[in-house]
């Protein structure tokens, strides 16, 4: 076929659509290559250079997220050139990054330590040379001034994910590269506190990032990714009907993550990714509660909530006819829900008095 | 002077003709030249050229009375930005008379004196112009240069299109409106042989054919302005004495690619140069030889200034180009490359000033006439900018394939103080040192990759005996790791770790291994970097180490720097029998640690002593010695 590209990856011949990377033929192919900072959500960047392959008559090593495959290339990607680059960024990476991952939120959930694990890179690789945490001008104090991330710039290894996140796909801008050479960091313009930034706090640039630079305030200290289950469920806080993992360590949630859904492919935003803690509040409402003449609450059961909610209805409606009677449905619904609502005041009650509170 | 109406082709012999009539001098008529480039203006040059005002018009009855009619020129640099403030005064008919170093004072005799009296100053004058192609052709430092790129540069006024038209400007857009095809035009580019000035050297002609292919409705063309490296000026040179070569060059490459817009980038700390670009465009467009309707042809090209903030990494074309679109100025991986993919996602092609100042003289002598300049396969002139330690610093437009010594000693004039030649640091911060013993090598692309080193867009920093070969790494390594973009690990991270080990060995605390880790590391960011910069960043290392290597040993096992200049590795002491007591050492110490009674031997106090070496610069006597520290650096293991 025409737009089809034949190639082989590390021997192996694979089919690919026009316009696929390397990347997208190794896959395809069934080859694994490391990667930080590419992202299918996002667009190749070539920043982390973790990918480079050798490619037969390209001058140099070409990286394999952002270079289009073309018909009858012959890439490799096991070469001792190429696992010295692999090797060598590590390395890099790791010599100024600090070595605690004893503590780390991350741990067994990171990129960085995955590969370094693989890679046998110990962070005193470089010429016996110190590790050296926080290059000059990076040292930087946790950011923890608002209620839902945490940012430890110690711990960023720059491959861009987060930065191109918000731009490119939430559309925010609230953070980006500053300075330059060592220097160079990802912050907010003039380098204040997230919450005086355009960020809303979606959480999607945490989701993202490899390592353990972004955290989630709420669940510090509660348990890693190895010591607790992802519950996929689907977010209740509105009708969009995001996939959600609700982490649950001990039949309790410590945490939610952004899952893999039609509705949000994978991005949520600060309600469903942070707002969780009220699941397990003790203040929560967990049976319907009357109001008794006197203005105190008793507990009651569903059956007879919902029959003195009828009853007070049909009286209403006796009285002052069905206008008299107006209904509001919450956002929370699901469409099915709210086409529900409006049947039951159109025809049981027999009003078009019927809104939503999103209009309002 | 021609008033500006829209021309058309047919109207532009006339005009032409109309602006040579105006550009030489008739009988009677005499022309005082300043060069005001920056370099002149920063010797002076607009007192100067205030002085020469001043006293022209308190002389206007005897200046009439002589008959002479007198015409002030601003003008860009000669080249010889050494001697500046330069006037040159033109009697018509006569060889063009040049005056180096002048100040108020004497740009008042020359005009009461040369000017109005007829009698050159004969010991101020330093050179003659005959023939304004081959200015100063007896003398050593200009004989060997071909001036091509800086035809006009240092002869017309910059801000007057007259006078770049008299010189035959924009007869290469003319003649390509007349009947060149797109193609005949990449063809006859192609025949030139011109390679890119501004780094790589990739083949012009291929570049455009590229563009020219590349579907799509909207192309740009971009001029690389950015000219980030330290010691080179060549560029800021070619747009503040010649600009509409620039954009008569522009025109006829956007004519090639089918490119109907273009984007001039160029470095805000350049406002003079910004200044006659716009000057220049604002002339062009009122001609109708910019914007709309190009000389009634129906092309089409409108062209902007985009000025940029000074950032090193601004300057590769990736980089430069996310720059222009309002984005922060970060490399990107090629492919997709800018012929495809380039601003705003169109096709887009980018070349160098001195590239884009090149074509027009192209067009007009043909590919041919170009490609018989040079060497087989580095074709026609480069612009060099020498700096450092030689003697004649300034611009030399030079054939290609001319050696290096020629270089130095012939157009530099040798080295400062008659002094050691060491090496010539070229292609700045990207490209290498050359020591002696590669003097003879050919200046051309392929010869200067081929030592380590490379074209670069044309600097070369002249180093002498008293320069430390580490120091200059360090130096060139700590430039490019405040430069680089911070986006790919080997480039942000390696550099650094470089930098540092590299002060650790000018800190007289190198460690065994040190050399072998700096060339293996150097080797690794070359490879795996994403841009030009991280892909060069370390050849100023690895060349200083390839030729060099006993220096680097000597600060590392025996703790001392043979040049004398890493602080930590030297120390200065005063010779008891050779000091006159004169005070001079005292004087010039910055720190207090020189004292000593007139007359009687001076001391050196070791411990307020930061060894910035300023008396023994000073001491007319050689009575500072230098020497290795007394006590060693702190004792390093290994
Ligand atoms: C770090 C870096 C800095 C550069 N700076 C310049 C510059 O200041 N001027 C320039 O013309 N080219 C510069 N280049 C080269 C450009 O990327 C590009 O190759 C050039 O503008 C193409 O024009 P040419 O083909 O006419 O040489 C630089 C490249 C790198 C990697
Ligand atoms: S939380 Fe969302 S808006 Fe805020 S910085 Fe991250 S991605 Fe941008
Ligand atoms: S914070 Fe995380 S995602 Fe953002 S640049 Fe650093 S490592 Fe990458
Ligand atoms: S090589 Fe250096 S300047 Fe180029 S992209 Fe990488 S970090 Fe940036
Ligand atoms: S994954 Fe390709 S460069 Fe980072």
């Amino acid at each position: 076929m025409a737009d089809q590209l034949r190639l082989t990856v590390d021997g192996r011949d694979v089919l690919v659509p026009a316009g696929a990377t390397i990347l997208g033929a190794a896959e395809a192919a069934g080859v694994e290559i490391p990667t930080l900072c590419h992202h299918p959500l996002l667009k190749p960047s070539g920043a982390c250079r973790m990918c480079l392959v050798e490619v037969e008559g390209a001058r140099g090593l070409l990286t394999a997220c952002s270079t289009p495959a073309s018909g009858g290339m012959i890439v490799r990607t096991r070469t001792d050139q190429v696992v010295a680059a692999r090797r060598t960024v590590l390395e890099l990476l790791v010599s100024e990054h600090p070595l605690d991952c004893l503590t780390c939120e991350s741990t067994g959930d990171c990129r960085l330590q995955d590969y370094a694990y693989e890679y046998s890179v110990t962070g005193r690789d470089v010429a016996g040379l110190p590790n050296t945490p926080a290059a000059d001008g990076r040292q930087a104090k946790l950011d923890d001034s608002n209620p839902f991330l945490v940012r430890d710039l110690n711990k960023c290894i720059l491959c861009g994910r987060c930065v191109r996140i918000c731009h490119e796909v939430m559309g925010y801008g609230a953070i980006d590269f500053v300075s330059r050479g060592a220097t160079t960091k990802v912050t907010t313009a003039f380098d204040v506190p997230l919450e005086e930034s355009p960020c809303v706090f979606c959480g999607n640039c945490l989701t993202i990032c490899p390592t353990g630079a972004l955290q989630a305030k709420t669940g510090r200290g509660l348990g890693r990714s190895f010591q607790y289950d992802r519950v996929r469920t689907i977010c209740t806080f509105c009708g969009v009907g995001c996939s959600l993992d609700l982490h649950v360590r001990d039949g309790r949630i410590i945490g939610a993550s952004a899952a893999e859904g039609p509705a949000n492919r994978g991005l949520v935003c600060v309600k469903g990714h942070f707002g969780h803690d009220w699941i397990q509040s003790p203040d929560r409402l967990t049976t319907p509660l009357i109001r008794a003449g006197d203005g105190t609450f008793r507990r009651a059961t569903w059956d007879e909530a919902l029959d003195l909610v009828a009853s007070r209805l049909a009286e209403i409606k006796a009285a002052h006819g069905p206008d008299a009677i107006g209904g509001l449905a919450s956002a929370k619904c699901t469409n099915e829900e709210n086409y529900l609502f409006q049947r039951m005041m159109r025809a049981a009650i027999g009003t078009n008095n019927v809104d939503h509170c999103a209009r309002l | 002077m021609t008033s500006a109406h829209r021309l058309t082709l047919r109207d532009l012999p006339a005009y032409r003709t109309g602006c040579e009539q105006g550009y030489r001098l008739q009988p009677g008529q005499v022309v005082i030249l300043v060069g005001l480039a920056t370099c002149g203006l920063a010797a002076g040059g607009a007192d100067v050229a205030a002085a020469i005002r001043e006293e022209l018009a308190s002389r206007q009855p005897e200046v009439c009375a002589a008959g002479r009619q007198v015409e002030v020129r601003s003008t860009g640099c000669l080249g010889l930005c050494e001697q500046e403030v330069l006037v040159d005064v033109h009697f018509a008919g006569q060889p063009r008379l040049t005056y180096a170093h002048v100040t108020p004072d004497l740009a008042r005799r020359i005009v009461a004196e040369h000017v109005v009296g007829g009698r050159p100053i004969e010991n101020r004058i330093i050179g003659r112009i005959e023939d304004e192609d081959h200015p100063y052709k007896d003398q050593t430092a200009c004989a060997k240069q071909v001036r091509i790129v800086l035809a006009n540069c240092g002869f017309i006024d910059p801000e007057r299109i007259e006078h770049y038209v008299a010189r035959g400007g924009y007869a290469g857009l003319e003649r390509v409106l007349q009947g060149l095809s797109p193609a005949g035009v990449i063809a006859e580019v192609k025949v030139s042989g011109l390679r890119g000035r501004g780094g790589a050297g990739f083949p012009t002609g291929l570049k455009w054919e590229f563009a020219a292919r590349a579907a799509g409705d909207k192309k740009y063309v971009v001029c690389n302005a950015d000219e980030g490296d330290p010691g080179a000026f060549m560029d800021r040179s070619v747009l503040e004495g010649d600009p509409h070569a620039v954009i008569e060059g522009m025109l006829i490459g956007a004519y090639a690619i089918g490119a109907d817009e273009g984007y001039i980038y160029c470095r805000a700390e350049y406002p003079l140069a910004i200044k006659r670009l716009r000057v220049a465009i604002e002339q062009a467009e009122a001609l109708g030889l910019l914007g709309r309707n190009i000389l009634g042809t129906g092309f089409g090209f409108e062209l902007h200034i985009k000025e940029g903030a000074g950032a090193f990494v601004c300057g590769e074309e990736t980089a430069l180009m996310a720059s222009i679109m309002g984005l922060r100025g970060t490399p990107r991986p090629r492919p997709p490359f800018p012929a495809n993919r380039g601003l705003w996602d169109k096709p887009t092609n980018i070349n160098n000033v001195e590239t884009w100042a090149n074509v027009p003289r192209i067009l007009v002598r043909g590919g041919a006439w170009f490609a018989g300049i040079g060497t087989e396969r580095s074709k026609g002139t480069k612009v060099f900018a020498l700096t450092g330690k030689i003697r004649n610093t300034g611009l030399a437009e030079v054939p290609m394939g001319i050696t290096l010594r020629e270089i130095v000693y012939e157009i530099g004039g040798g080295i400062q103080n008659d002094r050691q030649y060491k090496a010539v640091q070229i292609g700045g911060p990207s490209g290498g040192c050359m020591p002696a013993s590669l003097l003879d090598t050919p200046v051309d692309y392929d010869s200067l990759v081929a030592a380590g080193a490379m074209m670069g867009s044309g600097g070369m920093v002249v180093v002498d005996e008293g320069t430390c070969m580490v120091d200059l790494a360090r130096f060139f390594m700590a430039f490019v790791q405040s430069e680089s973009c911070g986006k790919c690990p080997p480039c942000r991270v390696g550099t650094r770790l470089m930098l540092e080990t590299l002060e650790r060995i000018c800190a007289g605390e190198g460690q065994p291994g040190d050399i072998d880790w700096l060339v293996d590391m150097g080797r690794k960011i070359k490879a795996f970097s994403l841009c030009g910069l991280g892909q060069t960043a370390p050849n100023p290392v690895l060349t200083t180490i390839q030729y060099f290597r006993d220096e680097y040993e000597a600060h590392i096992r025996d703790k001392t720097c043979p040049a004398g200049v890493c602080p930590a590795l030297v120390s200065f002491g005063v010779i008891a029998d050779k000091c006159k007591g004169c005070g001079r050492c005292i004087k010039v110490c910055p720190s207090g640690a020189a004292s000593g009674k007139l007359k009687e031997v001076h001391s050196i106090d070791a411990a307020l002593c930061i060894r910035c070496g300023a008396c023994f610069e000073a001491c007319k006597f050689e009575a500072i010695e230098r020497g290795q520290p007394a006590a060693a650096p702190a004792e390093v293991a290994g």
